[in-house]
């Protein structure tokens, strides 16, 4: 038995620290594991642009392999530079490009230094934290198309989609807070200054009096700009839930803003008091700091993905296309964009390319990798006139295939228009401050016009006015929103240090509550680029051994890939011949003169499979005829899966897995998932997403994990949907969140630590409900002083932030230092 | 009294010249990016500073 990439020498690549295997190539005294590595390490070096390696060990990215010449031609079309130029005014053009293989400072380096490498640059600008650069170009110089290029060539391939090219205009930045803070915030300060003298008590003389009233003029002015700009979307929004007949938890903020503000004027205008401006002003600002702060999430990662952000945005147009007399001329092999594609045109994808419509295809064989959008690892075979749904990608060589549908009918583009998933984003706006506000805001409401009634039968109505004022100032919820805001924040950051990313703070309420846990398998819980692989048979000769790696080095189809990478140990055998790929069947090549090789399935190498062959993946071995035995591949799983799977049943969670896959290792599944009734297997896309609707309508809340785009629906249904990804900047599904393949094991404390959240929203709730309670007491008799009231309002406020703060960052102490 | 609201006028006056000063930067989109400029820092100006060998 053989594990996985045992190499005995770890020399590391110069460039971008792969392990190179044996064909280290040596430049300048350093190693390099390919060639694309080694030719940008001379261009860089050319430039005298070597400190990039300064700051960063093996900062770079090897170039990407599937790069052809022309890749980009599309981008110089005039339909589609209209979409993905931000500005040009004929010379100068601006362009904003999504780079994910960004990475380190390293890379900023280089990428801010882009002039260096061709003229037509003229400046360049990194974003780190959205992983964008702002590109200059002189169009005279360079084209779009050889700027994308000479980033690909570096390493930095600009990721452009179909959404990009199709959807709506990116929204801008969202400054308008940031100036509503800022706003905020200036008044906030001011109108407190203006406020001191008044705490501290004026005397009753001429002067004192009209210092009082221009200092309440002063703060007037002040806040004016906060009540009309700063709070506008408190109104706005409460606006908005009353309009729909419900209390929404804008709607207490904007009564409370509303009743001080009028009442506050109404002091100031009749000479009798202060009015509690500084009340209101700060309001606004913790509350617009609150918010700022929860919502700065992960610029960089894109949780709302559909299947446009995986296409291409061209692809290549054969000459043959049955050219409607409206069509524009076509000349060879031109770029179209997919959008564009007509069912009957013509198309070229080569190695490695995604599908992007329906089509029937033209060539001879084709190998379809379904693993995108069935989860199914291994190329399916397609022959001479076969439908090849969207979504497949090609791998070997380039084929020819003619589009039957457009790309917005295919079968792939239909599972986003499910109905189910449009329906349900609606049904999820009832979250647990919500339910507590509503209660909340009706007792204040109550005991206001109860006090209001009381002091009104008592005769002394201007007394009753001011208690129901002052209970509705003094019980703003804006201490149950700041710890709920303020503990979403942090738990959010918490969460993000941890690798786990998520979409927005609904999630780790929705993921405080889930009872059952589906799980995808490959990808999922199964390592995506390693396997496991044995010989089974008369063991090889390291000759042999030598044979077998070399010819299937010379193959792409994953599992020969897999076997190179087990067999890295031993040398290349040079003298092989008569090398030969049969796609979809095997390898086959010749030592010496008539002593042929052969590998891959048992139909190529004319013996019956063995008995097991529908479970594992197996690839034959002959040795000049005679038949020596088979690779057994297993998918190998994750680490630390059992006892996952175990603390999750342990908090009686229910497990099940969903597997696009045939059916394997049901053995070791069942017994991880307590039996095997918990396990589904070739479940289509459509099926996961009934399954997870079952599910619910049994009411329980689903937590679904997977990657693919199998799981997209199933994700998206989900009560919760998180993608696995190894890298974060490869491209998921649409979904709730985002985890590190490595941190799985980890998921039982995350539910755990989104219990802790909501458990400390709730405790300072309590909290704040006990200064409410004080306050209230004080504001029913009708003799709250201002002095009071102005030091309970920002203590109160401050107390709960620190609170909640320094509780969730103990909580993620406690619950995930302990699982490293 | 005069002294007071000059003083406070002046006070003012300065408070907002710092706002405008913030929402300066805001749109200069100095708030967009909080993180890059901190690596840029570090970087060299000058071409003939780096060496292949480091």
């Amino acid at each position: 038995m053989s594990q996985a990439t045992l190499s005995t020498t770890e020399v590391k690549c110069y460039h971008c620290g792969a392990d190179c295997d044996d064909s280290i190539i040596v430049h300048d005294d350093k190693p390099f594991c390919c060639e694309g590595c080694k030719l940008v390490y001379e261009l860089l070096q050319e430039n005298e642009l070597c400190s990039y390696y300064d700051f960063t060990q093996n900062p770079g990215v090897s170039p990407d392999k599937t790069y052809y010449a022309g890749k980009y031609a599309y981008l110089d079309m005039p339909e589609v530079q209209q979409r993905i130029i931000e500005f040009t005014d004929g010379r100068q053009t601006h362009v904003n490009w999504y780079l994910p293989q960004m990475h380190c400072s390293s890379c900023v380096y280089l990428l801010e230094n882009l002039h260096r490498l061709h003229e037509g640059v003229i400046s360049s600008l990194v974003n780190f934290p959205e992983k964008k650069v702002r590109v200059v170009i002189d169009t005279q110089k360079i084209k779009l198309s050889k700027l994308a290029e000479l980033l690909t060539y570096i390493g930095y391939e600009p990721y452009i989609s179909l959404q990009d090219v199709e959807g709506n205009a990116q929204q801008k930045n969202n400054r308008s807070r940031l100036y509503k803070i800022g706003i905020a915030g200036f008044a906030f300060g001011n109108v407190m200054m203006m406020s001191f003298p008044d705490y501290f008590g004026l005397g009753d003389t001429q002067s004192d009096h009209q210092l009082q009233t221009m200092f309440s003029l002063f703060s007037v002015v002040l806040a004016l700009p906060v009540f009309f700009y700063s709070a506008s979307e408190f109104f706005v929004s409460a606006w908005k839930s009353i309009r729909k007949q419900y209390l929404n938890i804008d709607a207490p903020i904007a009564l409370a803003i509303l009743v001080t503000f009028l009442r506050s004027l109404y002091e100031i205008g009749t000479q009798t008091g202060v009015g509690y401006l500084d009340s209101m002003t700060g309001i606004v600002f913790f509350m617009l700091l609150g918010r700022y702060f929860q919502d700065k999430t992960y610029s960089a990662i894109s949780f709302d993905r559909d299947y446009k952000s995986y296409f291409p945005v061209a692809v290549t147009l054969l000459k043959k296309a049955t050219s409607k007399d409206s069509e524009v001329p076509t000349t060879s092999n031109e770029q179209i964009l997919v959008t564009n594609l007509q069912p009957g045109d013509q198309i070229l994808i080569r190695n490695k390319e995604l599908i992007p419509a329906d089509v029937r295809l033209i060539s001879e064989r084709a190998m379809i990798d379904y693993s995108f959008v069935s989860g199914e690892s291994v190329p399916v075979e397609k022959t001479r006139n076969e439908i090849i749904y969207a979504g497949g990608r090609q791998m070997g060589g380039a084929i020819e295939l003619e589009v039957t549908k457009k790309v917005s009918q295919s079968y792939l583009t239909q599972l986003w228009n499910n109905d189910s998933l449009s329906q349900q984003q609606q049904s999820q706006k009832r979250d647990l401050v919500g339910q507590i506000n509503r209660y909340f805001t009706w007792t204040v409401l109550g005991l206001g016009l109860a006090a209001l009634a009381y002091w009104y039968l008592m005769g002394d109505l201007p007394r009753g006015i001011n208690a129901i004022t002052t209970i509705l100032i003094v019980a703003c919820p804006c201490a149950l929103l700041l710890s709920d805001t303020f503990t979403n924040g942090n738990m959010l950051g918490m969460f993000g240090s941890n690798k786990f990313y998520l979409k927005n703070a609904q999630v780790i309420e929705n993921l405080s509550e889930i009872d059952t846990v589906v799980f995808d398998k490959t990808g999922t819980l199964t390592l995506p680029d390693a396997a496991q692989i044995e010989f089974v048979g008369k063991p090889l000769s390291p000759l042999q051994k030598s044979i077998a790696k070399t010819m299937s080095e010379q193959s792409s189809h994953p599992l020969s890939r897999l076997i190179a990478k087990s067999l890295a140990a031993s040398p290349k055998e040079k003298t092989l011949t008569h090398f030969k790929e049969v796609e979809g069947l095997g390898l086959q090549a010749q030592l010496g003169d008539d002593f042929v090789i052969k590998m891959g399935s048992a139909r190529f190498l004319g013996i019956a499979p063995a008995s097991d062959d529908q479970e594992t993946s197996h690839v034959y071995f002959s040795f000049g005829g005679q038949f020596l035995g088979y690779f057994n591949i297993f998918s190998l799983y994750r680490d630390n899966l059992s006892e996952t799977l175990t603390a999750l049943k342990q908090r009686h969670y229910q497990t099940y897995l969903l597997s696009g896959d045939k059916p394997t290792d049901i053995a070791l599944l069942s017994h991880l998932f307590g039996s095997e009734k918990q396990l589904h297997f070739l479940q289509k896309p459509e099926d996961k997403l009934r399954f997870i609707e079952d599910l619910q309508q049994k009411g329980q809340k689903v937590l679904m994990v997977g990657d693919g785009l199998n799981d997209a629906g199933a994700l998206l249904k989900s009560n919760v949907g998180i993608a696995v990804s190894d890298n974060i900047n490869n491209f998921t599904p649409a979904c709730d969140g985002i985890l590190e393949g490595k941190q799985l094991s980890l998921l039982p404390h995350y539910v755990k630590l989104a219990k802790a959240g909501r458990r400390i929203v709730i405790q300072s709730f309590v909290i704040s409900v006990v200064y409410n309670i004080i306050g209230l007491s004080f504001a029913l008799t009708g003799t709250l002083s201002p002095v009071i009231a102005a030091i309970l309002m920002p203590a109160s406020s401050i107390s709960i932030v620190l609170f909640t703060t320094l509780s969730s960052r103990l909580a993620t102490r406690l619950l995930l230092k302990k699982a490293d | 009294m005069s002294a007071l609201i000059l003083l406070l006028s002046l006070s003012l006056l300065v408070a907002g010249a710092f706002l405008v000063a913030f929402i300066w930067s805001v749109k200069r989109g100095q708030f967009d990016d909080d993180y890059t400029p901190s690596i840029r820092i570090l970087f060299e100006d000058k071409e003939n500073s780096s060496s292949p060998q480091s």
